[in-house]
Order: C-alpha cells, then sequence, then structure tokens
C-alpha cells in the first residue's frame, strides 16, 4: 500500500482559519487544526456542535466559508475528485446501496481510484486485509442490502479500509456496532495509525475517544474548545461545562474513563 | 449458480433470442420466406453469390425494404430503451425508473408532436428525432430536479413526478391533436400507440447510431454507476465526479429515448423490466447489466413486434399497447413487492 501512505510521519491536513457560514448562522468558526500521520485524532462534542461539518471541511466535502485546508501539501479545493480520492478515505453515517451488489463487490469498490495505475497489483492485498481487519470473511458472497445494520457498517468500513488512503476520517463508526465490534473498530483505527496513516474518528463514547485517542479535539459551539492528550482535553471541569452535565472521571492505565454522575442527588 | 455461471448462461439464451426473433421476424408474414432465403439473400447482400438466395423479386424486396428495416429498427428502439432505463435507474439509485413511466417519453413524444404540427423541417428527417430529444432532456430534467432531495431519491416523489409529466405532456399532445390537421394528427395518434410499422433505411440510419454511441457512452461509465450505488457522497469520496456525471447521464437518456420515440413513438416498460428481468438474473454489476439490457431489449422488442403484426390477421397492432400490457402488471408486481419488503414507498 506505498502510494497511499504519506512519504514520512509529517503533517496530513492543516487547517487555519476554518469557518463555515450557513444561512447565516455560523456552524464552525475559526478552527485551526493539524492532523498528523501517525496518530488517531478523536473528535467529540455535543450533538450539534459542528462536529459533521468540520469533518465534511476536513475531508474535503464542504467548501469552508473562511479559511483554507491543505491535504498532503496542497489546497483541497484544488484538487479533482480522484487524486482527492487517492488521499483520503471517508466512512460516512449513512451506508445505503441502491442495488443489490455482493460484499465482495462492495469492498472492491474501495479500489476503483487505483484502477489505472500501479497500485492495482495491491488490490487483492488490500481487500484481504481489509476484510479481515473488520471480520466479514463469512459475509462474502451475501448481498449487502440483506445485511444487518452492524452487518453494514462492518462492511462500509472493509471498503474504506480498501481504498488504503494516507488520511481516514471515520464519522461514528462505532455507532451501529455491539461491545465487542466496536472495540475491533477503535483498535483497526490504531492499527491504522500504526501504518503511517493519520485517523480522525468523530465518537459519541467519550471513553472510547479517551481510550484510543492519541489526541482528543473537543468541539463546542463550532469553536474548537480543546485540543491535546485525552487526559489534557477530558477532565470532569471542562466535560461538565461543555456537555452541561455532571461526570466523574476515573483514571485507570493512564487513560480516562468518563461517567455520567447519577443519582448523586439521592433521586 | 455463481454470477458468472448465469452470466455465460444469460449471454446464451439472450445470442439464441435474438438470432430466434430475428430470423422469425424475417420469415413470417404476408408472404412466408424460408430460412435459407433469409440467409442467402443477405449472403448476396454482403456480396457473396450462393444458391439459396431468392430468385423471386418480390421476396427479396419484401425482405429488404418492408421486413429487415423493421427489425434493425426493432433492435435498436429497443436496445436504446433498454440502455437508458438501466442508465436512469443507476442515477436516480432506484430500480424503478424508467423513461416510459416518470414521463421523458411522453416529454419526448410532446417534442416530436410539435415538430410534426408546426411542420418543423429545417433539418430534414433530424428535425423531429432533435424536438423529441429537446421535449426528452426537458422532461428529464425535470424529473431529476424534482424528484430528487438529500442525494436521495423518494420513489413517492418519483412516480408523482412521472404523472404530472405525463398529465401535461398529454395535455400538450391533446391540445396539438386539437389544432393539428388531418394528416398530424393520425402521426400524433400513431406516436401515442408506438408502432414499428413501415420503418424505413433512411430512420434506421439515424436510430441505429445514436443507439451505439449512448450505448458504448453507458457502458464506459458502467463503473461510475456502480459506485453511484452506495450513495452520492460515498461515490464522491471514491473520485467519481457527481455532478458531471449526474448530467451527462440525462443528457444520454434524453438522447436514447428520444431517438426512439421520434420515429417509433411511446413504447413503455422496456427499461423497466429488462434491466429488472437481467439484474436478477446476474446481479447489479452495470457493464454486464447495460449490455445484456441492450440485447434483451432488442430481442423483446422484436418479438413483441412479431406478435404486433402477426396476431390479428391483416393488422398491425401497435407494439407501445403491447409492451404496456405486459409492463403494467409487471410494474404493479414490483411495487408490490418493493412495499412488501420494505414496509413503505420510499
Amino acid at each position: 500500500m506505498s502510494a497511499g501512505k504519506p512519504t514520512d510521519a509529517g503533517v496530513a491536513i492543516v487547517a487555519s482559519g476554518v469557518g463555515v457560514v450557513i444561512d447565516g448562522r455560523a456552524i464552525v468558526s475559526d478552527v485551526a487544526i493539524e492532523i498528523r500521520s501517525g496518530e488517531v485524532l478523536a473528535l467529540v462534542g455535543p450533538n450539534g456542535a459542528g462536529k459533521s461539518t468540520l469533518l465534511g471541511v476536513l475531508s474535503g466535502d464542504v467548501r469552508p466559508t473562511h479559511g483554507s485546508v491543505l491535504i498532503a501539501g496542497r489546497d483541497i479545493r484544488s484538487l479533482r475528485h480522484l487524486e482527492l480520492a487517492r488521499l483520503r478515505s471517508v466512512l460516512t453515517q449513512e451506508n445505503q446501496v441502491s442495488f443489490p451488489f455482493t460484499v465482495n463487490e462492495v469492498v472492491e469498490m474501495g479500489r476503483s481510484p487505483w484502477m489505472k495505475t500501479a497500485e492495482r497489483e495491491n488490490d487483492a492485498a488490500a481487500i484481504e486485509a481489509a476484510i479481515r481487519a473488520t471480520d466479514i470473511a463469512h459475509l462474502g458472497e451475501r448481498r449487502y442490502t440483506s445485511l444487518s445494520g452492524g452487518e453494514k457498517a462492518r462492511v462500509s468500513l472493509a471498503r474504506v479500509l480498501a481504498q488504503a488512503a494516507g488520511t481516514v476520517f471515520l464519522d461514528e463508526p462505532t455507532a451501529a456496532l455491539d461491545l465487542r465490534h466496536q472495540e475491533d473498530v477503535m483498535r483497526t483505527a490504531r492499527a491504522l495509525a500504526a501504518e503511517g496513516r493519520a485517523v480522525v474518528v468523530v465518537v459519541h463514547d467519550l471513553s472510547l475517544a479517551g481510550a484510543y485517542a492519541d489526541r482528543v479535539a473537543l468541539i463546542a459551539d463550532g469553536r474548537l474548545e480543546s485540543t491535546g492528550t485525552p487526559l489534557e482535553v477530558l477532565t470532569a471541569e471542562r466535560v461538565e461545562r461543555v456537555y452541561g452535565l455532571p461526570v466523574e472521571v476515573i483514571i485507570t492505565n493512564n487513560r480516562p474513563v468518563i461517567l455520567p454522575v447519577r443519582g448523586a442527588s439521592g433521586a | 449458480m455463481t454470477r458468472t455461471a448465469r452470466g455465460v448462461t444469460l449471454s446464451i439464451v439472450l445470442a439464441v433470442a435474438l438470432v430466434v426473433a430475428v430470423l422469425l421476424s424475417a420469415m413470417v408474414g404476408q408472404l412466408p420466406v424460408t430460412p435459407a432465403e433469409i440467409v442467402g439473400s443477405l449472403l448476396r447482400g454482403a456480396g457473396i453469390p450462393n444458391g439459396w438466395a431468392p430468385t423471386d423479386q418480390i421476396v427479396e424486396s419484401t425482405l429488404w425494404v418492408v421486413r429487415f428495416p423493421r427489425i434493425v429498427m426493432g433492435l435498436a428502439v429497443g436496445a436504446a430503451l433498454a440502455v437508458a432505463g438501466s442508465v436512469m435507474q443507476a442515477i436516480f439509485g432506484n430500480p424503478l425508473a424508467e423513461p416510459g413511466v416518470v414521463g421523458v417519453s411522453s416529454g419526448a413524444a410532446l417534442g416530436a408532436a410539435a415538430a410534426i404540427v408546426f411542420g418543423v423541417t429545417a433539418l430534414g428527417s433530424w428535425s423531429i428525432a432533435l424536438f423529441a430529444f429537446v421535449g426528452g432532456l426537458l422532461a428529464t430534467l425535470l424529473v431529476y430536479f424534482v424528484s430528487r432531495a438529500n442525494g436521495r431519491t423518494e420513489v413517492v416523489t418519483l412516480l408523482l413526478t412521472g404523472i404530472a409529466i405525463n398529465a401535461f405532456a398529454g395535455a400538450g399532445l391533446a391540445f396539438l391533436l386539437f389544432v393539428g390537421d388531418t394528416a398530424s394528427r393520425e402521426q400524433i395518434t400513431f406516436w401515442q400507440l408506438g408502432s414499428l410499422n413501415g420503418s424505413l433505411w433512411r430512420e434506421v440510419g439515424i436510430v441505429a447510431p445514436i443507439m451505439v454511441v449512448g450505448l458504448v457512452a453507458a457502458v464506459l461509465l458502467g463503473r461510475q454507476y456502480d459506485l453511484l450505488a452506495l450513495g452520492e457522497r460515498n461515490a464522491r469520496h471514491l473520485g467519481v465526479n457527481v455532478e458531471a456525471l449526474r448530467i451527462g447521464s440525462i443528457v444520454l437518456v434524453a438522447l436514447l429515448t428520444g431517438v426512439a420515440v421520434a420515429f417509433c413513438g411511446i413504447i413503455a416498460f422496456v427499461g423497466l423490466v429488462v434491466p429488472h428481468v437481467i439484474r436478477m438474473a446476474i446481479g447489479p454489476s452495470h457493464r454486464p447489466l447495460i449490455i445484456a439490457s441492450a440485447v434483451g431489449g432488442g430481442a423483446l422488442i422484436s418479438f413483441a413486434d412479431l406478435i404486433a403484426r402477426t396476431v390479428v390477421p391483416g393488422a398491425d397492432l401497435p407494439i407501445g399497447m403491447l409492451t404496456s400490457l405486459i409492463g403494467g402488471p409487471f410494474f404493479f408486481y414490483l411495487l408490490f413487492r418493493q412495499r412488501r419488503r420494505s414496509g413503505g414507498w420510499a
């Protein structure tokens, strides 16, 4: 997967002064963030904080009203669709397939940006690795449309992994998954980072973010509230303030576990 | 059976069906012709003298002036409609999208009728085709932009848009029938029913090349249509220029439907039934689907036309009536199946 990998473990994406205004309302304001190759960055924040929009800006889907985004050193807006597809892959929340393609066919579609390039040689290896990482080998000839929600989510993740891009965006990849597969996905994210890729993952579960991310970016009201290691960002005081809910932070293995304080008033 | 094995089986079935359809169409009619005479005549046409060729000049001209152009026209129109259907279903992400159902055919028919009534002949025999194309294009654009929302097509909206466009085009046709002279009226009635009767080589010379160009374009875009099945955003993430693909495909659908409608009238449901059956047989992958649909559409129209002109002795039934007779119930079946599966119309 050499071509998809960044040449040196440097900065994959640089966003500076990014703002998005939709219908006169600032959804994202003045966000500056760097995404480094070889790290997992968790994007967390309350519902409606602007995480999805920010993810859209960073992945080239949403054109920012202000500021700029550089991917692999180039302005993301100057890239053609196919060039961009070789630099970043995106797992979206919505993963419907209109026609009954088989699971294998869907995963193979992840390789399409590399058609007519030397990378084609790696097609089989990339697909096999993606299928192994997501534990879907037994689904191969099933129709995608007949799968359960969790299976669909894993197959879609496999497609995104097969794309073998240097930067991987995962928008709530754990939402439809059971406990074990949630952990599997986060471990996969770590494995991608270990290969030298940059991984940006949006998660709601702060403990999951705390356990697997190298850095956490907390978004509140469209602004970057704080970035840093999970221990630095996910303090009880900050989480309480941003989410408006009293929480307790327990530290195990040097990682924060965030628990809402329940029944504290004796109710 | 694996999809590959099914693909091989389907190719053989389609090839046999096509040859049988063509042979039967050339043989059967008021003047029966033997298979040997047909092969002989074709060989002689290709410049190879042989003993099979018909010696009777009437047989020879029946074949070359009446039956062969009609057969080739049927193949071209069937292929064009089936390919248009596959492409339309690909960009709408919905197996119920079909030029006839959503009103593209009637838009094209309105264009063609306008050209007839107002006597537009600036471009010779291309005039009607051009007007049909423009009518079809406007209808396709309208359907597309009205029924798409957030990158998805709701079935209800799609079908309601079709009803609206069909109603509007129907009113337009009625008006043209009212203002037109007797000759135009007859021609317009013919358009509404659809028929291959009286196909000329000159017309085949317009329909066939456009069908071939459209087929090649659709096959080349096939892989992008596959990616589009993942949804617009995912297709974009995989490097597809969705906007360009969409606009190009709408023009393609209008071109294929317009040229078919311009010379043979509205022949509905071919674009619905053929791709659907083929998808069930070999799966949804668009390149094989589009190629097989072209062959299947050609074979279907050939058989339908054979029935249309032989079932009632001495009469030439409108083929559009026949395809709707089969297509209508089939459409019902699809709707009910979809409702049972997804529990709703979306």
